[in-house]
């Protein structure tokens, strides 16, 4: 009965194409939607990303990454005298303003790191040299800023590179390394410079230790070392680990905030249920009058001896269809708008499996439902009824 | 042999309910063609649906083949209709998106049997009827008297001992209709089958073995005909009925 029930369905093709859009866009709106909110939420996470330390100390009640309320140069030396920490270094992350050889301003994120150890350093450097850090008023910058930092973006000659000067705060710096780096939640890009130059770039102010990164002795797990400092310092000491249930997570937390705090979640969860509404209105009508234009050929069917249940499987069998084509579709539409988004670097785009598998469920959950209208019609629709001409 | 005893059957309810069958008699023997005759709206047709098992009575009792159909559960009922009933409805109900042969092998697949098997059956019995070689085509590539063909194909493909028709000529013109007939004649009667026909199309009614004629929800004739005797299909004349 599963062929009969296909061919039905291919037979009435503007029906089934309508079905098929309307799924289709739902499933677009829904995945790709959640996965730039994932993408966004993950931006928030950037600095933790790009400054790879496992342990992040800041004062007790800071909550996220990118507002921190800065601490004394001292606890550096106080958290170094915790037992379970292996080293202890500083850390200066905050917005700065850069000018350019045009005159404009662009922020940046600039992060200051020990000038011995370059604990916090960018992973992956692309071009130059990390030790080159340690040369008076030099910076390494990410990918991202040797494009916004020029004078012409879209001139590929004008991007900056080594040896190439610009001012922080009217303070000069010099290029000497280019790396890889997650951008910023605010889209500025990264610049790395040392601890104590960053606080010669940065307006001065009582404190500017933004946070102290550290790693556990070894043989301690991060979680332990990380409440040992706590319960040491009475600061905030956060595990940077990944998004996930634990609390102590600062990626976790930050992201909580940023759900919290924000209006993110909102907008984004509006076209989400948008998408929802656009995909049941649309799915279930059309499969209602899919099944009204062939009721007379269903109660045919009905009378000459197929039962309701087969002919709900006949049903549920062409709205599953009808739901996966849609899904794949939108899910291969999601996959083309993702390429666009991680070649131009923008918007953010993040989709973990989660994301497809709700989706599909979700998807399933408007084709039953549009299948359900369809067999309670069918349901109330007497056999004798297709004697009726 | 389908044995109907005092059948009743009502629509509606209080001042709008319509008393449709009143204590109706009637029978159909095997081997025989039975049409039920009478204007429109005297209950033919919901009488057709009782004894298809179709359409629930509120008193009296219908035996079809020792089967008391009051007495069976739907889902008996949905299952002795599968095996034991041939239908050829009056606008044929032919699912268009559907080969003939997909079509004629409808009611096998409804038996269980698979696709191949029902697609071998349905070529052969098309065969039969005259399309053999127009099995691949849709229903809406055929005239109507072509599709009634189909129609009965379908009806017949499973072999059930009763064929139900309701007003098997009502689409069709009466050159068709004379073919279509003649060919459900041969095709349709054996000793071990019962065929009943709705009908208020007067120019078919040489093709019956026994007329039983309705008139506001009763039986109020029964006639026999002879079908060496019976009259010959006549151009001519008019439907009857509304």
């Amino acid at each position: 009965m599963i062929g009969l029930a296909l061919k039905m369905l291919f037979g009435d093709t503007a029906k089934y194409l309508m079905l098929v859009a309307g799924l289709f866009f739902a499933t677009f709106l829904i995945v790709q939607q959640a996965s730039v909110f994932c993408g966004l939420m993950l931006w928030t996470t950037a600095t933790l990303k790009n400054v790879a330390a496992p342990i992040f100390v800041v004062e007790e009640r800071v909550e996220q990454v990118n507002e921190t309320n800065p601490l004394r140069d001292t606890d550096v030396a106080r958290i170094r005298s915790v037992s379970a920490v292996r080293w202890a270094m500083p850390l200066f992350s905050g917005i700065q303003r850069v000018r350019l050889d045009d005159g404009s301003f662009k922020t940046i994120q600039l992060v200051g790191i020990d000038a011995a150890s370059f604990a916090g350093a960018p992973g992956r450097m692309v071009a130059g040299n990390l030790d080159d850090l340690r040369l008076p008023n030099t910076v390494v910058i990410d990918e991202l800023a040797t494009e916004r930092l020029s004078s012409n973006p879209k001139d590929p000659k004008k991007k900056i590179k080594i040896g190439d000067r610009f001012e922080i705060n009217d303070v000069e710096a010099r290029v000497v390394g280019i790396c890889k780096a997650m951008r910023s939640f605010t889209g500025g890009p990264y610049v790395w410079t040392t601890y104590e130059r960053a606080l010669q770039y940065t307006p001065p102010s009582r404190k500017m230790l933004s946070a102290v990164i550290a790693a556990p002795v070894a043989g301690m797990s991060v979680d332990d070392a990380a409440a040992q400092i706590e319960k040491v310092t009475g600061l905030r000491a956060y595990v940077n680990r990944d998004f996930g249930g634990n609390a102590n997570d600062f990626n976790t937390s930050t992201v909580w905030w940023y759900v919290r705090n924000t209006g993110i979640p909102i907008s984004f969860g509006t076209t989400v249920v948008i998408g929802f509404i656009v995909g049941v209105a649309i799915a279930c009508q059309t499969f209602y009058s899919f099944v009204l234009d062939n009721l007379k050929h269903l109660g045919a069917l009905k009378a000459m001896g197929m039962s309701n249940f087969r002919l709900s499987m006949m049903l549920i069998c062409q709205a599953i269809t009808v739901g996966i084509v849609g899904f794949g579709l939108g899910l291969l539409a999601t996959a083309g708008f993702a390429k666009g988004a991680l070649e131009h670097g923008q918007p953010p785009f993040c989709m973990p499996w989660q994301i497809p598998v709700i989706a599909f469920l979700v998807i399933q959950l408007i084709c039953m439902l549009a299948a359900l209208m369809g067999i309670i019609r069918l349901s109330l629709y007497e056999p004798a009824m297709v004697f009726r001409a | 042999m389908v044995d109907a005893r005092a059948v009743e059957k009502s629509f509606g309810d209080g001042p709008d309910r319509i008393h449709v069958l009143k204590q109706v008699n009637f029978q159909a023997r095997t081997g025989e063609i039975t049409m039920l005759v009478g204007p429109s709206g005297c209950g033919k047709t919901t009488l057709l649906s009782a004894v298809a098992g179709t359409l629930k009575i509120e008193s009296g009792g219908i035996r079809v083949f020792d089967h008391d159909l009051e007495k069976m559960s739907n889902g008996a009922l949905t299952r002795f209709r599968a095996k034991s009933i041939g239908f050829i409805f009056q606008q044929f109900n032919l699912i268009p998106t559907l080969t003939i042969a997909e079509n004629v092998g409808v009611p096998l697949q409804i038996q269980g049997l698979s696709s191949g098997k029902a697609l071998m059956r349905s070529r052969e019995i098309l065969d039969r009827v005259g399309l053999g070689n127009r099995w691949k085509d849709r229903p809406s590539k055929l005239s109507g008297g072509q599709q009634q063909r189909v129609a009965i194909a379908r009806a017949l493909v499973h072999e059930p001992p009763l064929v139900i028709c309701d007003e098997p000529t009502a689409a069709l013109d009466a050159q068709n209709g004379e073919i279509v007939l003649d060919l459900f004649r041969q095709v349709a009667r054996s000793p071990e089958r019962a065929v009943i026909i709705v009908t208020h199309d007067n120019r078919i009614f040489s093709y019956a073995d026994r007329i039983a004629r309705m008139d506001d929800g009763e039986i109020v004739e029964v006639r026999e005909q002879s079908q060496e005797h019976a009259p010959h299909f006549e151009h001519e004349h008019a439907m009857t009925g509304d």
